[in-house]
C-alpha cells in the first residue's frame, strides 16, 4: 500500500508529507540554536567589565564564508527552479556549485578553528604575558617560539590595538607559568563560540553530504519519478537555507559586536 | 512555505545583515581610521545593493512558483 501524500500535496494543506516533517525538523532546530544563542546572551551580559574579547576572530574571512553561504543559497534555488523547468542539466550545474560552496566554507572554517589552535597565551613567572602563534619549527624542549606581541595586561589581551607590532619572541620553559592555546577550554568566549560555530558547521557538512547524495548516487530518480526528486530537492534546499540563516545571526555576533 | 517563500525570507535577512554589517564597520572606520575597515563597510554595502536587485529578479523568475 502506498502512503498518501508523499509526492503529491495533501489538498487541505496543500503540503507534501517531507515538507510537513522538515518544517517540524526545523523547528526544533530552531529551539536548539535559540537555547545556544541565549547561552551567549547571558554570557556575554553575565562578564565583568572589559573581560569580554573582541576583535579576536579575523572580519575577512567571517565576511568570505557569509558571502560563500548566501551565494550557495541562490545556486540552491536556481537548481530548483531549474528542475520545476525540467532543466536537468542545469541543475546539476547550480547543485554543483552549491557543494563547491559548502566545501569551501568547511576549508575556511577549518582554517580558522587551527589559526586559534596553534595561538597560545603565556603567562610568564614574572607575570608579564606573551600572545601569539607557535612556531612548531623553532620551539625546543627549552624554549618556546612564538610570533606574537606583549599585552600589558588581561584587558589588553581581551581587546588588541588592530595594527599591533609583532615580534619573535623565544621564553626558555623555565620562565612559564601556564601557556595555554586559543581552543574551547580557553575562556568561556572561546567555549561558546566553538559549540556555535562547530555545532553550525557540522549542519553545514550534514546539509552538504544530503544534497550530494541528491544531486549524484539518488540522481536516477530524476527519471523514475521526477516530482518525487523536486520534493527532495526542496526539502533540502529548505534545511540548507535554515543553516545559512543561522550564520546570518551567527556571524555579527561573533564577529562584529 | 515553499523554498521559494522561505528564499525570500533569507534574502531580506541577509539585505539587512548586509547594511547592518555596512554600517558598523563604518563607524568602526570613524573610530579606527584603518582602510580594512572601510574596504570590508564598502564591499558589505554593494552586498546588500546587489542582493536587493537579485531579489528583484527573482521575484520574477519565480513568480510561476507557489509560495506554500
Amino acid at each position: 500500500m502506498e502512503i498518501p501524500y508523499s509526492v503529491k500535496p495533501r489538498p487541505d494543506t496543500g503540503l507534501y508529507n517531507a515538507k510537513v516533517g522538515i518544517w517540524l525538523f526545523l523547528a526544533s532546530e530552531v529551539m536548539l540554536f535559540g537555547a545556544l544563542f541565549c547561552s551567549y546572551i547571558l554570557l556575554r551580559v553575565n562578564a565583568p567589565d572589559g573581560m569580554w574579547p573582541h576583535h579576536w576572530l579575523n572580519i575577512w574571512l567571517g565576511m568570505t564564508n557569509t558571502i560563500v553561504l548566501i551565494f550557495s543559497s541562490v545556486t540552491v534555488v536556481l537548481s530548483w527552479a531549474s528542475l520545476k523547468m525540467g532543466q536537468f542539466k542545469r541543475y546539476k550545474l547550480y547543485q554543483g556549485v552549491t557543494i563547491l560552496c559548502a566545501l569551501t566554507f568547511l576549508c575556511i572554517k577549518s582554517y580558522e578553528y587551527h589559526d586559534k589552535f596553534i595561538h597560545y597565551e603565556v603567562i610568564l613567572t614574572d607575570g608579564r604575558i606573551a600572545d601569539g602563534h607557535i612556531e612548531k619549527g623553532q620551539t625546543t624542549a627549552d624554549t618556546v617560539a612564538l610570533l606574537g606581541w606583549w599585552p600589558k595586561d588581561e584587558a589588553a589581551l581581551m581587546d588588541p590595538p588592530m595594527g599591533h607590532p609583532v615580534e619573535k619572541i623565544e621564553i626558555p620553559r623555565k620562565q612559564i607559568k601556564t601557556m595555554e592555546n586559543y581552543g574551547p577550554w580557553h575562556n568561556t568566549y572561546t567555549a561558546i563560540y566553538f559549540v556555535l560555530t562547530g555545532l553550525h558547521a557540522l549542519h553545514v557538512l550534514a546539509g552538504a553530504i544530503v544534497i550530494f547524495a541528491i544531486w549524484g548516487p539518488l540522481a536516477k530518480v530524476w527519471e523514475q519519478d521526477p516530482e518525487r526528486y523536486i520534493n527532495r530537492v526542496e526539502v533540502s534546499g529548505l534545511f540548507w537555507h535554515f543553516v545559512d540563516l543561522v550564520w546570518i545571526f551567527l556571524f555579527p555576533v561573533l564577529y562584529l559586536l | 512555505m515553499s523554498l521559494k517563500a522561505f528564499h525570500i525570507v533569507f534574502l531580506v535577512m541577509s539585505i539587512l545583515l548586509a547594511f547592518f554589517s555596512g554600517i558598523w564597520l563604518l563607524r568602526q572606520y570613524a573610530s579606527s581610521r584603518h582602510a580594512q575597515d572601510l574596504a570590508a563597510a564598502v564591499v558589505f554595502l554593494l552586498a546588500g545593493g546587489a542582493m536587493i536587485c537579485y531579489g528583484k529578479s527573482v521575484l520574477r523568475k519565480l513568480k510561476h512558483i507557489s509560495y506554500l
